[in-house]
């Protein structure tokens, strides 16, 4: 089963003379139940697949397929109860007037569920939080608390597919690892499908099954974790980023 | 190790930042001790604890209501603490250079880049605008940046973030400091990028004996690139080791951030997760003389 199926994407920015092509061309598949990485330097374009899955980035071609349904130009509610993305910076991507139980709350409302007050709860509970965070404001949060939010944000409306943007990168590496380890958990208990970017190398080895290189907008190299770690790249480029992480 | 390691340039004893707060005094750096010569010194830590506070104490950066104090931060024998405001502003950028961690914060958005370099080198010397400005371009080119006529005109936010920290460097070094605080200068930046930054700064070292302290949380970075590394723990030193023994080293507090990396050639299930003493927090600091 394939859960997500990019067919030739094209993403840019601007127009005529400022056109900036960010991807050219992207194909892969993420099967049901699997994580995936891109991986690649900033400004190569991975962030902007995501960008564009969700509707964030407005111009792009190709063929995005989720879950056996083609994407158009809008994209109808249930597409949000199956896609959910969690942001590179938790600092940013809270609200910072919003206490967390506004947040979570929000979003169950959106999208229609009911019993909001025992979904908080369980939510906060699935991402390791507890009660007592529920009325805090994201400045009374640590890096780490505020990631463990936006990932129970991300969880609220049940969602099979988890895009996943640089998720640690904004933190130390003990708080990496236990949110690496609350993502691994909560793939296992529910199943989720994750597409992740990361520019380090290392972390999509350790979470992903299989990765896809990216530079300049392009696609290079599909590989599986296996070939990563013995160090079986075959494109040049693929090589390089391997000896700069280790 | 470069060159002569037992001429310290800096010494510094018995560093306190306090800072008073509504629920008493915090302590954000506990009577830390360390000596720096021509070599590069590694700072590591987590966020909070007191590896940026140090950094900007030598260069008494703290701004009231925070407080430093010491027995002695001596550079070249000279304590610092001692100094006046106006003598301070001598050392600063002069003797003592720093890069901070975000360029985007740190240049002046409203002014072209090669005006900001031009003014700092004219600020320290009393070079006339033509000389400041091709030495100016020597720097930027020093840095490997390309183009560096077109840089000059062009004002921070063209820039992308390795530029922007290579061009903090380049500013930072044309008053040629005998000490720079990298105050994790490649923590922005791609792998690719943060090679040749850390190269520039390795250059600098080497042919200018130049004494380099690296704050970064990145421990293996730190292990490939500095000599020694204090490890900093809730304002406290809690171990010293020469870098390229860091793996091998001692203390609960650093073998819990080294096994909490995920590592390509040691693939695991779970990753450990550091559990934290607070007997860490309450232990004397180690001293990083020499």
């Amino acid at each position: 089963m394939t859960m997500l199926d990019v067919n030739g994407m094209n993403v840019w920015f601007g127009k005529n003379r400022d056109r900036v092509d960010a991807v050219k061309g992207a194909s892969f598949q993420v099967g049901t139940g699997e994580s995936f990485g891109l991986v690649g330097e900033s400004g190569s374009g991975k962030s902007t697949i995501l960008r564009a899955i969700t509707g964030l980035a407005p111009d792009w071609s190709g063929i995005i397929t989720v879950d056996g349904t083609p994407i158009g130009k809008k994209r109808p509610r249930g597409f949000f109860k199956t896609v959910q993305m969690v942001f590179q910076d938790p600092y940013a991507s809270l609200h910072p007037r919003h206490s967390v139980d506004q947040v979570l709350g929000e979003t169950l409302h959106l999208h229609g569920f009911d019993d909001i007050d025992g979904r908080v709860a369980k939510l906060l509970d699935d991402v390791g939080l507890g009660q007592k965070f529920r009325f805090r404001y994201p400045h009374q949060l640590s890096g780490g608390q505020r990631q463990r939010v936006a990932i129970a944000r991300a969880l609220a409306p049940e969602p099979t597919l988890l895009l996943l943007d640089e998720p640690t990168s904004a933190l130390d590496v003990s708080v990496q690892a236990e949110i690496l380890n609350l993502l691994a958990d909560l793939r296992a208990d529910r199943g989720l499908t994750y597409l992740m970017v990361s520019h380090d190398l290392s972390v999509v080895g350790h979470m992903c099954d299989r990765l896809a290189v990216m530079r300049n907008g392009e696609i290079v190299e599909i590989l599986d974790v296996d070939a990563l770690r013995a160090s079986n790249a075959a494109h040049p480029y693929s090589q390089q980023l391997l000896q700069a992480s280790l | 190790m470069y060159g002569t390691c037992d001429v310290s340039l800096l010494d510094v004893k018995n560093l306190w930042v306090k800072f008073p707060s509504r629920h008493g005094v915090f302590d954000a750096v506990r009577g830390v001790s360390f000596t720096l010569g021509r070599e590069r010194l590694g700072i590591v830590g987590e966020s909070g604890s007191g590896k940026s506070m140090t950094g900007r104490a030598i260069l008494r950066l703290i701004r009231p209501p925070g407080i430093v104090e010491a027995d002695h931060i001596n550079l070249e024998g000279v304590d610092l603490l001692q100094k006046s405001e106006k003598d301070m502003r001598a050392v600063r950028g002069e003797r003592i250079s720093m890069v901070m961690q975000d360029p985007k914060f740190s240049l002046n958005p409203v002014m072209t880049i090669g005006d900001q370099i031009i003014e700092a080198y004219r600020l320290h010397s009393s070079a006339s605008k033509a000389e400041a400005y091709t030495k100016s371009l020597e720097m930027l080119e020093a840095v490997s940046i390309r183009g560096p006529e077109r840089v000059m005109r062009a004002y921070p936010h063209e820039m992308s973030g390795g530029m922007g920290q290579r061009i903090m460097i380049a500013m930072m070094l044309i008053p040629n400091p005998e000490i720079l605080i990298a105050d994790e200068p490649t923590s922005a930046l791609d792998v690719s990028v943060q090679r040749q930054v850390l190269d520039i700064m390795d250059k600098l070292v080497r042919e200018r004996g130049m004494g380099l302290i690296f704050i970064s949380h990145d421990l293996n970075l730190v292990a490939d690139f500095c000599d020694r590394v204090l490890i900093m723990y809730a304002g406290r030193i809690v171990e010293v080791c020469d870098a390229d023994k860091l793996h091998d080293a001692q203390h609960p507090y650093t073998r819990g951030l080294l096994n909490s990396l995920p590592r390509l050639d040691a693939p695991r299930d779970r990753l450990e997760v550091l559990k934290r003493d607070p007997a860490w927090s309450d232990a004397e600091s180690v001293s990083g003389r020499i």
